[in-house]
C-alpha cells in the first residue's frame, strides 16, 4: 500500500459555494518530478495546502507517504517539506540563524543542526555568507537556501509551491539542478509552476483547470498526442479548448 | 524535542527584536518619555493662574483681602485697577482668567454690614479651572473673614486629613495609570504585530507544515514580549519610585501577580487581534482601538469611572485596565494586598484565562 508517494482519489475542497478542487484523483510513484500546471485560481495551491497539512479536505481520500490526510497529518508533516511562492526565510537573520530555527522546529539537536549547516553552506557556496543578513543575498540564492532550509529534516516529499516566480533564467536553472539531485536522491518532488520550460523538466504533467485536472502525462506524450512542439503550445491549446466547451 | 522547539522560537522572536533597533529603541524610550512628561510637565494641580484685581476700595481692609490672594502661588497678578470698559477685551485677548473686584465702601460695608459682595468673573471656557478658581478664592475668603469678621457665626468646620498622598501629587495618580496604558500597549501591539507579519511574510505557512504545535508557536512568540513588557513596567516603577518619589507602600509580590495577569490579558487582545486581521497596519490600528482609547478614557486612568453615564461604567467594567489600575493603585499607595483586592485579582485572572481560551481557539481554527 506503500507504493505511491502521494494518492488521491476524488479530492475535493470547496469554499462556500466555490469549488476550488474538484474531486481530482491521480498518484505520484516514489522518485518521481511530478508537475503542476494551470492559470491562476486553477485549483493547484488549494491542492498543495491539503497534502500539506495545512487545509482539510472537503471530501474524497488523500494519503501522502501512506499517511492519510485527516488523520495522520501531523506525522505527514514530519515526512515532507514545504516551499511557497511566499519567500519563506527571515530577511533579518542570518543564514545561519535561519538554518537553527528551522532545524530546531523540526526537533533537530545541536549537532544535528551544526553538521546540516555545514554540509549546506558548503554545497551552496555560501561559506562567505553564512553570518550575513539573508536580507543581502541574491533572490536565485535565497530561493536555494530556502529550499535547503525546507528539507533540513531530509524529508521524503517534498512540495513547491511556485517556487521560482520572479526568479532570473540562470537561477532558475541552478534551482532546477536541485530539484534533480533531490530526485536522484530518491525524494519525491511535487511542484507547480508557471513556467512551461520547467514543466518541461518534470516527469509527468498534470495540467488543471477550474478545479479540475484535465491532462495528466509525460511532456514527451503530451506533445506527441496534441501535435505540438512545445510544452507552452500544448498548454495553450488545452485551457483554450475547454474553455470554450 | 519540545524543548529544542520552543527554544527555537523564542530565540528567533529575541533576533527579531535585537536586529529592529530603532523599535526596540521605541519601546524602551517611550515609556520613559512619557512617565518624566507625566511627571514633570502634565499634572492636574494648577498653578500661575493669570489674574488682574481691581480694587475699588483701596483701604487696608482690601489691601489685606489682596495680599492673601497674592500670596499664594495659584493667582499671579498680571494687572491691576484697570477700566470697566476693558473687562471684555482682557478676556478675548486671554490676558487674564479671572477678574476681582473689590468694591467701593467695601471695609465700611464689612463692618457695617453682615455681607459684602466681591465680584469675580472668570473665563470658563475651561470649566474645571473656573471650578478651581471659585474653589479657591472661596477657601481664601473665608479664611479672611475668619481674622477680620469675627461677627460670623461659626458653626463647624472641615478640617480634612489626606491619607495616601497628603501633598496631593498628580505623579501618584498617574505613574501606576502610566504602567496600564504603557504595559497594554507593548503587550497587546508587539504580539499581534509579530504574528501578522508572519502571515504577512509567509513565514507562518511555512512554520505551520512543520510539526510544531500552534501552541508552540504562540508561546514561543509571546514569551519575549512578556518579558520586555515586564522589564518595562519594572523599569517604570523604578524611575517613578527613585525619580518622583512615588511610594511603593505594598507588597512587591502581590505587584508582580497583578503585572503578570495584566499582561496576559494584554498578550490574548493581541493574539485576538492577530486571528482577524492579515495586514501589520491594520493590526496596529486595531490594537490602538481595542487598548489605548478605552484604557486612557475608560479605566479611571484620568477620568472617574464613577461620573461617567450607566451604559459607560459598564463598559469600563469590562476593561482589565479598570481593575488593574485598582489593584496597582491600592498596592502602590495605600499598601493594600490580596485580602481586599481579591475581587479584582479574580476579575483579572478570569478575563486573561477567557481571553487567552478564546483567541488561541480561535488562531487554531483560522490557521486551517
Amino acid at each position: 500500500m506503500n507504493e505511491f508517494a502521494v494518492s488521491v482519489k476524488d479530492l475535493t475542497r470547496t469554499f462556500g459555494d466555490f469549488t476550488a478542487v474538484d474531486h481530482i484523483s491521480f498518484n505520484v510513484a516514489r522518485g518521481e518530478i511530478f508537475g503542476f500546471l494551470g492559470a491562476n485560481g486553477a485549483g493547484k495551491t488549494t491542492t498543495i495546502r491539503m497534502l500539506c497539512g495545512l487545509l482539510m479536505p472537503s471530501s474524497g481520500m488523500a494519503r501522502v507517504a501512506g499517511l492519510d490526510v485527516y488523520s495522520a497529518y501531523e506525522q505527514i508533516k514530519q515526512r515532507i517539506g514545504y516551499m511557497s511562492q511566499k519567500f519563506s526565510l527571515y530577511e533579518d537573520l542570518t543564514v545561519r540563524e535561519n538554518i537553527e530555527f528551522y532545524g530546531g522546529i523540526y526537533g533537530l539537536n545541536r549537532r544535528q543542526i551544526r553538521q546540516k549547516t555545514a554540509e549546506l553552506v558548503q554545497y551552496l557556496g555560501l561559506e562567505k555568507q553564512v553570518d550575513q543578513l539573508t536580507r543581502s543575498l541574491p533572490l536565485g540564492w535565497k530561493q536555494r537556501m530556502a529550499l535547503s532550509a525546507a528539507i533540513l529534516h531530509d524529508p521524503d516529499i517534498i512540495f513547491l509551491d511556485e517556487p521560482t516566480s520572479g526568479v532570473d533564467p540562470v537561477s532558475r536553472r541552478n534551482f532546477w539542478l536541485l530539484i534533480y539531485e533531490l530526485a536522484d536522491r530518491g525524494k519525491t518532488i511535487f511542484v507547480t509552476t508557471h513556467y512551461m520550460d520547467e514543466a518541461e523538466y518534470c516527469h509527468r504533467l498534470s495540467i488543471m483547470k477550474d478545479g479540475r485536472i484535465v491532462e495528466l502525462d509525460e511532456p514527451r506524450r503530451l506533445k506527441e498526442r496534441y501535435g505540438r512542439e512545445t510544452m507552452q503550445e500544448v498548454f495553450m491549446e488545452i485551457v483554450n479548448r475547454k474553455g470554450e466547451q | 524535542m519540545r524543548g529544542r522547539i520552543f527554544r527555537a522560537i523564542v530565540l528567533k522572536e529575541f533576533y527579531h527584536i535585537w536586529r529592529d533597533p530603532q523599535t526596540l529603541m521605541i519601546i524602551l524610550l517611550l515609556p520613559l518619555l512619557m512617565l518624566i512628561l507625566y511627571g514633570y510637565a502634565i499634572t492636574l494641580e494648577m498653578r500661575n493662574i493669570e489674574t488682574i484685581v481691581v480694587d475699588r476700595d483701596h483701604s487696608p481692609a482690601s489691601r489685606a483681602f489682596l495680599e492673601q490672594i497674592e500670596a499664594v502661588d495659584f493667582f499671579r497678578i498680571v494687572a491691576r485697577d484697570i477700566d470697566d470698559n476693558d473687562l471684555e477685551t482682557v478676556f478675548q485677548q486671554r490676558l487674564a482668567s479671572c477678574v476681582i473686584i473689590i468694591p467701593a465702601r467695601f471695609e465700611r460695608r464689612l463692618q457695617e454690614n453682615f455681607s459684602t459682595p466681591v465680584q469675580v468673573i472668570i473665563d470658563a471656557t475651561d470649566p474645571n479651572a473656573a471650578n478651581y478658581i471659585n474653589n479657591y478664592l472661596s477657601q481664601i475668603s473665608t479664611r479672611y473673614n475668619f481674622s477680620y469678621n469675627p461677627l460670623i457665626p461659626v458653626t463647624f468646620n472641615i478640617t480634612p486629613r489626606l491619607l495616601y498622598n497628603p501633598d496631593m501629587k498628580s505623579s501618584y495618580f498617574f505613574v501606576p495609570g502610566l504602567v496600564a496604558v504603557i504595559l497594554l500597549l507593548i503587550s497587546t501591539l508587539l504580539t499581534s504585530i509579530a504574528i501578522v507579519r508572519e502571515k504577512e511574510m509567509g513565514t507562518m505557512e511555512q512554520i505551520l507544515v512543520s510539526p510544531v504545535h500552534p501552541l508552540q508557536i504562540i508561546l514561543g512568540k509571546v514569551i519575549p514580549y512578556v518579558l520586555i513588557g515586564y522589564g518595562i513596567s519594572v523599569m517604570i516603577l523604578v524611575v517613578a519610585h527613585y525619580l518622583f518619589n512615588v511610594p511603593v507602600v505594598g507588597s512587591l509580590w502581590m505587584l508582580n501577580l497583578s503585572l503578570v495577569l495584566y499582561i496576559l490579558s494584554g498578550l490574548s487582545i493581541g493574539l485576538f487581534i492577530s486571528t482577524i486581521t492579515n495586514k501589520q497596519q491594520i493590526a496596529m490600528m486595531a490594537t490602538l482601538m481595542a487598548t489605548i482609547l478605552p484604557t486612557v478614557m475608560m479605566s479611571g486612568f484620568i477620568f472617574p469611572i464613577s461620573s461617567m453615564p450607566l451604559p459607560l461604567q459598564w463598559v469600563a467594567d469590562i476593561v482589565p485596565a479598570t481593575h488593574f489600575l485598582i489593584i496597582i493603585r491600592g498596592v502602590m499607595l495605600k499598601g493594600t494586598g490580596l485580602h481586599e483586592l481579591w475581587p479584582q485579582t479574580a476579575i483579572l485572572l478570569g478575563m486573561s484565562v477567557f481571553l487567552l481560551g478564546l483567541s488561541t481557539r480561535k488562531f487554531k481554527s483560522t490557521l486551517e
